[in-house]
């Protein structure tokens, strides 16, 4: 097991949960020798999620660019809408494998929330998700989906009401409860053994992508692009290209009204080094240590830390890590709705706006490929009323 | 000074279990927790638990997340918590005083600088909620340079074996005994195996056992002293 990505990650965790960790890691290992858990997954994955996602080539955003090829890796087309189900199912089953008989979550935008919930209807589990009062209030939509998939939502209104505190009060409830209960993580962030699952159940996403780039094109891309919050999809794409030198990875991150203003959620561009959620990882802090309220048009990408394999790659160099504003995301996602007639999650836009960015200065040959994380479906009225904002 | 090891002795020798104190700094104010815990050592605390405010206090129930809420509101940080410790230690030359803090404060100011600014201030020890065994050595080393103690934490599900490698290397320190898995707060009743817990751990201990999280009476400090070597107050205190 990696528990540490050279300073970062660890396991900086209340001694309650050590035991739980423990457990977790060997269920994981054991698992990960077990064939039947690996075809087990695979089936789920195929006839009831609906892998493998398709690449797509926007030919006329490519066109309209005048440069490099742009990409889509298509999980967007993932049953629930986006990539957070790939991950949801894989603890699921370690889940049961472990024999625990409920499941709790953490939820930002709501797409990890409706992806547990999903998973638990499947194996007939109860389930339980966290999720901040004021992302209730703005992801209306998936908490909705949530209740009819048999959830219960508990909204938490304490701190700054967003993602981090649901996830203190996901803690909370697995540590009163970690004999029976299993916290479905939802990115590469948290203790060890999370960020390494979490990693190995959305590398499906790269290992596709990587075959299907070869397949179709001939050859590799010269750029994997995803978007990162705490970085899952990011960390599920770049597994696929981590031994091909060549492939650049670019992690962007939520740069909201821009760096200068403060309002953002650019952990690694904006923080420092600190411990939250079982992690040493790169945080937006003050200057005391307390954790900064984070800003960002995407609930999914509003999270004051990041996984720490993600500040491991910055750090060495492997990954680098743009910032793309509200403005830039917004742009992006309107151009990939009328070029292309998909309409893209506000996280997933961050990532693409970098493409549309990069695209131009590039040789036609080149290849930009985009990790098209999830829908847009959930976004509808966050994107009207930020118009509406910017038009009055 | 070993001043834990010695108010642990004192109450021993008094045939009592030692009294350890938490309260939040800067809840409801710097001042007001200033008089609180004069007024708490007056009452006969053996040891004070000066609770650092912390953002995302994941461990914690809902009075101590209140309190720390509403210190950080008025601006209370780890260097006011430690100068209301130098204020407390010169007026209090023998009580023994524990920093409980979140990890990310310390880190934050920088271990080395932090050990040096609690050595300096007359701590004792230091607790951090979230630095199990594992990543402790990263704050107990330059700790144990400036002889400034820690304090391990031990749950209902950690294996005795654990208990053993948990109190390796410390002196002038006790295990914090978790009586229940869940967060800090008051309980009407204490788990009905605690008693056989605190006399496993203890027959494997060296250090002093105190068992705290939802003691509130003094019928249940009373029980469990029988069982260990003190009992620790929080919420119960703070909501008082």
């Amino acid at each position: 097991m990696t528990t540490h990505y050279s300073i970062y990650g660890g396991q900086y965790v209340a001694e309650t949960l050590m035991g739980p960790l423990a457990e977790l890691a060997a269920a994981y290992a054991e698992a990960k020798r077990d064939d039947a858990f690996k075809t087990e997954l695979d089936a789920i994955l195929r006839d009831y999620v609906g892998r493998e996602t398709p690449i797509t080539f926007a030919s006329r955003l490519t066109a309209h660019l005048g440069g490099a090829k742009i990409l889509l890796k298509r999980e967007d087309l993932n049953h629930t809408g986006a990539h957070k189900v790939n991950n949801t199912i894989g603890q699921a089953l370690l889940a049961r494998r472990m024999g625990k008989k409920r499941l709790i979550a953490e939820t930002g935008a709501g797409m990890h929330g409706v992806a547990t919930a999903t998973v638990a209807a499947l194996f007939g589990m109860p389930c339980d998700v966290y999720m901040g009062a004021i992302d209730v209030e703005r992801q209306a939509p998936n908490v909705e989906r949530m209740k009819m998939l048999g959830a219960t939502i508990h909204a938490v209104s304490e701190g700054s009401a967003t993602l981090k505190d649901a996830m203190n009060e996901a803690l909370r409830d697995w540590v009163a409860n970690c004999d029976d209960t299993f916290y479905v993580i939802g990115t590469v962030a948290g203790p060890a053994p999370y960020p390494e699952i979490v990693r190995d159940f959305q590398s499906v996403i790269g290992k596709e992508a990587r075959r299907q780039c070869l397949e179709k094109f001939g050859r590799l891309p010269d750029q994997a692009i995803a978007c990162v919050g705490g970085g899952s999809n990011a960390m599920g794409l770049f597994a696929g290209f981590m031994d091909d030198p060549a492939v650049k990875l670019v992690g962007v991150e939520a740069g909201g009204k821009g760096l200068a203003t403060g309002q953002h959620a650019a952990s690694i561009n904006g923080g420092r080094v600190g411990v939250l959620h079982g992690a040493k990882t790169m945080l937006l802090q003050t200057d005391d240590g307390n954790i900064l309220d984070t800003y960002s048009v995407s609930a999914g990408l509003d999270y004051p830390g990041v996984g720490p394999e993600h500040c491991y790659l910055h750090d060495i160099g492997r990954a680098e890590y743009p910032v793309v504003t509200d403005d830039e995301a917004i742009a992006a996602f309107d151009a990939l709705c009328r070029f292309e007639g998909i309409i893209p999650a506000l996280e997933s836009s961050h990532a693409l706006a970098e493409a549309i960015k990069r695209a131009p200065a590039l040789p036609k040959d080149a290849i930009l490929l985009v990790n098209l994380s999830g829908r847009g479906d959930k976004d509808m009225e966050n994107v009207r009323r930020y118009k509406d904002a910017k038009n009055n | 000074m070993q001043r834990i090891t010695e108010a642990f002795a004192r109450a021993k020798e008094q045939n009592r279990g030692a009294f350890v104190a938490y309260w939040t700094v800067g809840y409801p104010s710097l001042r007001e927790s200033e008089e609180a815990i004069e007024r708490i050592i007056a009452k006969g605390a053996d040891i004070i638990e000066l609770g650092v405010p912390f953002s995302d206090p994941f461990a914690d129930g809902g009075v101590i997340r209140e309190a720390a809420y509403k210190a950080l509101a008025q601006g209370t940080t780890l260097d006011s918590v430690l100068e209301l410790a130098s204020r407390v230690r010169e007026r209090h030359p023998q009580t023994g005083l524990v920093l409980f803090s979140y990890y990310n404060p310390i880190f934050s100011k920088g271990v080395e600088a932090f050990a040096n600014a609690a050595a300096a201030a007359g701590i004792d020890a230091v607790l951090a909620v979230d630095l199990p065994l594992e990543e402790r050595d990263e704050l107990v080393v330059p700790l144990r340079k400036r002889g400034v103690s820690f304090i391990p934490l031990i749950a209902p599900n950690t294996p005795l074996e654990r208990v053993k490698a948990s109190e390796q290397g410390l002196e002038n320190s006790f295990l914090y005994i978790i009586t229940v898995k869940g967060t800090t707060g008051a309980r009407d009743s204490l788990p009905p195996d605690l008693a056989e817990r605190l006399d496993a751990i203890r027959a494997v201990a060296s250090l002093p056992v105190a068992a705290g999280f939802g003691i509130s009476s003094p019928e249940q400090a009373a029980e469990v002293s029988r069982h260990a070597d003190g009992y620790i107050i929080g919420t119960a205190l703070m909501k008082s």
